[in-house]
């Protein structure tokens, strides 16, 4: 019997199920490898050798690449590994999140200032369009 | 006999620990989230706890996908904060309390939940920044802490009513331990909040008002919660509440709120803090 995934109706949202971590894995642990200064280093260096080093698939390279986190989270990567990436270019929670949702960071603090995004129209995939 | 008197809930925004250890608490965009915890600071220095047991959640920190383990319970003498990426927060090194951490675990698995033993771990913003809120920048803290770290990052998580259930064995486990002490638990994360995703900065005012106002005297009604409610209505990682849930367990039946305090937005995420003081 397949396991119930009764979160797949989510709009705009991935969770890090069984299926992703296991799509995932070694993208994650490819962040994670960043926890490290020296591979840090490394990595900035020439990012496409450091890539070459881990058996991800070549679009996850290419994501990673073009920190492109949507296509990322869609590959299996989760948000706090990916965390990882943005740390080390120097770069906040905000501005991931801001960069994920196609507003500028600027109106996404914004938002975030004025309270959030409503979950009004927010709760199904398709509600009110 | 060991007591847990009180449980605190509170959010950790690792955002917030930066804003204490660079001194800007007091700008406009902090003031508002740090004067809720004015009254917390002056009250724990009152209540002096012995230990903090502290329900936080490493955030690809100290668990790598190398292992995951849905319960953790931190049984060393001390614990490092970590380097998330960008250098360790300056914080104090954190003092286990490995007597009683022991004690809980073979108690809390004799009970039927298998407690994975960490004796050695570096522990991220999700436990140090909620000391911070309650303690400020002391050279030292002031208590021993027994960090529990619950999986809330890879799916399955645990269940409401496992981490209610949980806490409950929790509570038996100190109430038999023999050294006089004064516990208390944290729960910490949340609440709605997500960080990925085109819904990224979805916040749930409404829905987070009203687990603060079931805490008390409900909880079996949040116990009830499924995990697709948490991420349809909070965000993908208002799940973290779940751990608010071990900690109102591990209080008993009866409960007293003490203080609350809500602020949106700090950085993503909306910070909810209570203080809940144990009657049975």
């Amino acid at each position: 019997m397949a396991l119930d995934k009764p979160y797949k109706d989510v709009p705009g949202t991935t969770i890090f199920d069984s299926e992703m971590a296991r799509k995932g894995y070694h993208l994650n642990q490819f962040c994670m490898s960043l926890m490290k200064a020296e591979n840090r280093a490394r990595f900035k260096a020439d990012e496409r050798a450091y890539l070459s080093e881990w058996p991800m698939s070549e679009e996850q390279r290419q994501a990673v690449l073009d920190r492109d986190y949507n296509a990322m989270l869609a590959l299996g990567g989760n948000i706090y590994f990916l965390a990882k990436i943005f740390s080390s270019d120097g770069k906040s929670f905000q501005y991931a999140a801001a960069l994920m949702t196609g507003m500028s960071e600027e109106d996404y603090k914004a938002m975030m200032v004025s309270g959030g995004r409503s979950p009004d129209g927010n709760r199904y995939i398709g509600e009110g369009t | 006999m060991a007591r847990i008197t009180a449980g605190i809930g509170a959010s950790h925004v690792p955002l917030i620990g930066r804003a204490i250890d660079t001194g800007d608490t007091q700008s406009d965009y902090w003031k508002p989230l740090f004067d809720g915890f004015d009254f917390t600071k002056k009250w724990i220095a009152e209540e002096k706890p012995d230990v903090i047991f502290l329900v936080y959640n490493d955030h690809a920190t100290a668990f790598s996908l190398d292992m995951v383990p849905t319960f953790a319970i931190g049984c060393a003498e001390e614990f490092a904060p970590a380097d998330e990426g960008f250098g360790a927060r300056p914080v104090p090194m954190v003092e286990g309390a490995p007597d009683l951490a022991w004690h809980v675990a073979q108690s809390v698995i004799q009970q039927d939940f298998d407690l994975t033993i960490v004796n050695k771990m570096d522990v991220d913003h999700g436990l140090t920044v909620p000391l911070s809120l309650m303690y400020g920048q002391p050279k030292k803290w002031p208590v021993k802490v027994i960090p529990f770290a619950v999986n809330v990052v890879v799916y399955p998580t645990p269940s409401g009513r496992r981490c209610y259930n949980l806490g409950k064995a929790i509570r038996n486990a100190v109430e038999s331990f023999d050294e006089d002490l004064n516990v208390q638990i944290w729960g910490t994360g949340g609440m709605s909040h997500q960080l990925q995703g085109p819904r990224a900065g979805l916040i749930n005012q409404e829905w987070d008002k009203r687990f603060l106002d079931r805490l008390a005297d409900k909880p079996e009604e949040l116990a009830d919660i499924a995990h697709v409610e948490y991420i349809r209505e909070t965000g993908s990682e208002g799940i973290e509440m779940v751990m608010w849930l071990v900690m109102r367990g591990a209080l008993g039946d009866n409960v007293t709120e003490l203080h609350r305090h809500y602020h949106v937005p700090a950085s993503n995420t909306a910070v909810g803090h209570i203080i809940l003081e144990s009657q049975s």
